[in-house]
């Protein structure tokens, strides 16, 4: 059976472009069709913006990359259409292990809260997400929608100016330029367009090889997630062991710095650490073993004029806490409505400024997660070894010490505290739908208040007036009417009013709390609405 | 500048019987290599750490005990 990352999914194909007299001008160009690029696209080409997806590659991504796909991103996968696909054949899973040296140490239960529609997280090959981004992407180009996406197209030059960025792209029918209004590039870690505009790219590499293998194997082990600080199996190291679906499990080995990368993926090298790890019976076979050292770093800033970088290519991560694609997946949903604000000229291109304040923000708190994690499991110094040791020696007999053990913190939304974009804020109301703060989802009447929201500006009223449409020159407000009532269980009261009697709230088009009050103001939304797009 | 906070941490004799105390945290290391002897210091520092609770506190306590430089 040829597997889906085998098939070449969006072959070369001519395209006009390379035949025109002058070059075609696109109002976006996406560069690079990996989890990041095809999300813009694809939310782009909701918004009706015209968009062409270039990638030198016609195949999902190649080797083992991303499992772990937190509810957040779930989330706005949910808002491109491709979320359902994703929870169906995702594995989740909420127990985890700790073993240190032989023993285990403790397991814990992740207990995601109640009355949300998607689960903590989920565990899916990256090639299915890929995979069900390019099927979107069919699907809108079914209904009509101006969504291209070429592939065999690497993209050689980038010259911006002041009011486009001219391109140009290397074909086997040879090359061809073209123009783009907006140039979003989702080139990946090693991002040619951030090499071609002489970008920085700075931060911190840990000097350690960790060996990263994808198994097939029919075994009974429970759907949990096992982690092994100095097992007898790699001793001094770490190793994990995680679900995938398909019969297909992630392996990581932990290496240390001075090796020989090549021996170390010898199959007959590996096999006695995973016969140790698995069982002497076990039988498996290899889809994939590969060797990565991880870093975390960024650029200095994303958006530089009519280029903005997302994804891999603006920020790097280690994978101890799967922030990766997940926080891609925030960029381009931070972004793309505001290029559309921005394109269509109800907002002032200054608000893809705040995509940087925004983003860079979660950045650096992904960074220092995944910074923490990685110091964690592999100590830095004697002193880091002694007292992770000490963490782990006390989790077995004491609970005090078990949320010290860091073996990954899982991705979770960065909160927009400080952005130039909140507005007014409501004493009384639950911190965690304070301005900047991603919705929390609640169920409401039989539906789910995170499916209601997103795509445009939005006044949730709970127990509260409102007009139903409302216009801030030329955005247009809409009403979302609730009530505490619609929510028997009482998590919509909790989580959007605490012990307030009502409350209205300005959402952004990305779901994000603008701002918030006790009662509806005309004027107090339309300046709400106004600093949100850069107006103020 | 203000002063550093510290917190609650008291740096004034607040131990009874110091000389009992000393002999028992000594008596914990006896005969143990000097990396038992590390590993259970270290261990004590958290639980005496989680024991406190207030980042403050312990804030304070950790300049407190930083070499003078
Ligand atoms: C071992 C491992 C485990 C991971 N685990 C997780 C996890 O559990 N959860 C998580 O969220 N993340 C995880 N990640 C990170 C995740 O894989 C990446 O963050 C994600 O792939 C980034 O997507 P992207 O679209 O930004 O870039 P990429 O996926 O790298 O895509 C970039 C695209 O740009 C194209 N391209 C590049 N240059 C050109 C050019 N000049 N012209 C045309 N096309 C070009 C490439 O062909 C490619 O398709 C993991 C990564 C690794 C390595």
């Amino acid at each position: 059976m040829t597997k889906i990352f085998e098939t070449p999914l969006y072959p070369y194909q001519r395209s006009a472009d390379q035949d025109a007299e002058t070059p075609v001008r696109h109002p976006v160009v996406v560069l690079g069709a990996g989890p990041v690029g095809l999300a813009a696209a694809i939310d782009l080409a909701q918004a009706d913006i015209p968009v062409v997806v270039l990638d030198e590659n016609d195949k999902v991504s190649w080797g083992s990359r991303a499992i772990c796909f937190a509810k957040r991103p779930l989330e706005i996968l949910d808002r491109l259409g491709c979320g359902d696909e994703m929870v169906d054949k995702g594995v989740v899973w909420n127990l985890g292990k700790v073993f240190f040296d032989e023993r285990k140490v403790y397991d814990f239960n992740l207990l995601p809260e109640d009355g949300h529609k998607r689960p903590a997280f989920i565990n899916l090959q990256q090639y299915y997400l890929e995979q069900y981004l390019v099927d979107r992407v069919r699907a809108l180009q079914a209904d009509g929608k101006a969504i291209e996406l070429r592939g065999g197209n690497k993209v050689t030059a980038v010259k911006p100016d002041d009011t486009s960025v001219r391109l140009t792209v290397e074909t086997p029918d040879g090359p061809y330029l073209m123009d783009a209004d907006w140039l979003i590039a989702c080139d990946g870690a090693g991002s040619p367009t951030r090499t071609m505009l002489g970008l920085d790219f700075q931060g911190r590499v840990f000097e350690d090889n960790f060996l990263i293998a994808d198994v097939v194997m029919k075994a009974d082990f429970p759907t949990e997630r096992w982690f092994w600080f100095d097992p007898p199996f790699n001793k001094g190291q770490s190793a994990l062991l995680h679900k995938q679906p398909d019969d297909v499990w992630r392996i990581d080995l932990q290496l240390g710095w001075d090796i020989d990368r090549e021996a170390e993926k010898d199959p007959e090298k590996i096999a006695p650490k995973l016969k140790a790890m698995l069982g002497e019976e076990a039988d498996y076979e290899f889809e994939w073993v590969s060797i990565y050292t991880f870093q975390c770093r960024r650029m200095e800033k994303f958006r530089h004029g009519r280029v903005v970088f997302a994804g891999d290519a603006a920020h790097q991560v280690s994978p101890f806490g799967a922030r990766g694609a997940n926080s891609g997946f925030q960029d381009t949903d931070n972004l793309i409505w505001k290029l559309k604000l921005v394109i269509d000229g109800t907002a002032p291109d200054t608000l893809l400024d705040s995509y940087d304040d925004e983003r860079v923000y979660a950045a650096d708190e992904n960074i220092l997660n995944s910074s923490r994690s990685t110091d964690f499991i592999t100590p830095k110094s004697h002193a880091s070894r002694v007292f992770r040791d000490a963490v782990l020696d006390l989790a077995e007999h004491h609970a005090f010490a078990r949320p010290l053990v860091n073996s990954g913190r899982l991705s979770l939304p960065a909160i927009y505290d400080g952005s130039p974009l909140n507005g007014a804020d409501a004493t009384g109301l639950p911190a965690r739908a304070r301005p900047g703060a991603p919705a929390s989802d609640a169920p409401i009447g039989g539906d789910w208040l995170i499916d209601r929201l997103g795509g445009g500006f939005q006044l949730v009223t709970i127990d509260a007036q409102a007009p139903d449409t409302l216009d801030v020159d030329g955005i247009p407000v809409t009403r979302l009417a609730l009530s505490a009532k619609d929510d028997p269980s009482g998590a919509l009261a909790e989580r959007y009013l605490g012990s307030a009697p009502s409350a209205v709230y300005l959402m952004r088009p990305d779901q994000h709390v603008a701002a918030r009050w006790h009662a509806f103001d005309a004027d107090a939304v339309a300046a709400a609405v106004k600093t949100a797009t850069a107006q103020a | 500048m203000t002063a550093p906070t510290h917190g609650t941490l008291t740096l004034e004799p607040n131990i009874k019987d110091p000389d009992g105390f000393y002999a028992e945290l000594l008596a914990a290391h006896e005969g143990l290599s000097r990396e038992d002897s590390e590993a259970l210091n270290a261990r004590l520092v958290l639980i005496l750490a989680n024991h406190v609770g207030d980042r403050d506190t312990i804030r304070a306590a950790l300049e407190a005990a930083l070499p003078e430089r």
